[in-house]
């Protein structure tokens, strides 16, 4: 323990009630975590779900799947795979007092952020167009299952992936444009120069989320778009 | 992350992000594969090491000071592993009596 009356000027940076910076930094990214975890929770369910009914359903669901293109979903990995670079680099750029690097860094996650709701768009178009949004106007006739040549797929075990899918990415899309939201506001305070080497917590907890996200992604990805590619 | 020179952790940060690359190639690479049964496994597999990296040495769990993080991480970690393995368990066996 630190005795105050030594410290003879208090670091603005920290917080009254912290001992350390270090332990200011602990607490914030522990809090992060535990919101994280309840993150998973919220996901799992959804996953949980995907799981029985792609257990009862598979050959529908392969089906189904097929249909969706699998070279967006492919490129779209990428892209979030190079933001969760471009954002390690504007944290080590806060750590590390280099301004331009930090702003650069935002601006890029920001871009490679507005690219994957872009291609996803795309994608949810060619739902669209194919009446592969469940609903009133669902179709989903005549298709047949990978690898069984002449047995099509059941359209009502189709509209559950069809949900599943729309609910799952939806809802991880809802999750990208809140961490744009976020990235925005971490944009706007690093061109006012409110970090420092010792006090950068929201980009530290910023990314954090936005590398949760990228986590989701990289399971959504095998799951809704690569179900028996093969046959 | 404790007093290691600055640029240590920037080849460490291009190096996982060409792991994760080259992990995504080999995703879709294993899909068009016929890997029997293994298909769902491996992809699952790729998946989970490409998720560990971003964890460990993104996310800086690996390096964290604080070891309650890594309790959170492991907690959250077992109890969404809880919720599939008793709920698959249970689907898994109904045709069984």
């Amino acid at each position: 323990m630190r005795d105050n009356s030594t410290v003879a000027v208090h670091d603005p940076a920290l917080l009254h009630h912290f001992a350390e910076p270090q332990q200011q930094r602990d607490a914030a990214s522990l809090g992060m975590w535990v919101f994280l975890a309840t993150e998973v929770m919220f996901f799992g369910g959804l996953f949980c779900a995907y799981l029985v009914y792609r257990r009862w359903y598979f050959g529908d669901f392969a089906a189904a799947s097929k249909s969706i293109n699998m070279w967006l979903g492919a490129t779209n990995t990428a892209v979030l795979i190079c933001s969760s670079l471009t954002v390690v680099l504007a944290v080590w750029a806060a750590q590390t007092a280099r301004r331009t690097l930090l702003i650069g860094s935002l601006v890029l996650t920001m871009l490679l952020g507005f690219a994957f709701l872009g291609i996803k768009g795309i994608e949810y178009r060619d739902k669209f167009v194919e009446h592969h949004v469940p609903g009133a106007s669902f179709s989903f006739e005549h298709e047949e299952i990978p690898g069984h040549p002449g047995q099509y797929a059941n359209p009502q075990h189709a509209q559950i992936f069809f949900s599943l899918y729309f609910v799952m990415t939806g809802l991880h899309a809802l999750h990208m444009i809140i961490g744009l939201g976020i990235f925005l506001w971490l944009l706007i305070m690093a061109w006012k120069g409110r970090f420092t080497p010792e006090w950068h917590t929201p980009i530290e907890i910023g990314g954090l989320y936005w590398h949760f996200v990228d986590i989701v992604w990289i399971y959504l990805f095998p799951l809704l778009y690569l179900i028996d590619r093969h046959k | 992350m404790s007093a290691h020179s600055t640029s240590s952790p920037l080849k460490m940060y291009f190096a996982v992000f060409a792991a994760l690359l080259v992990g995504t190639a080999l995703t879709v690479f294993a899909a068009r594969l016929d890997l029997g049964p293994f298909n769902a496994p491996v992809a699952l597999g790729i998946a989970t090491v490409k998720a560990t990296l971003v964890a460990l040495f993104f996310m800086h769990v690996w390096h964290a000071s604080e070891k309650l993080t890594k309790l959170v991480v492991i907690s959250a970690l077992f109890f969404f592993l809880l919720l599939l393995g008793l709920t698959m368990s249970d689907y898994a066996t109904r045709l069984w009596s």
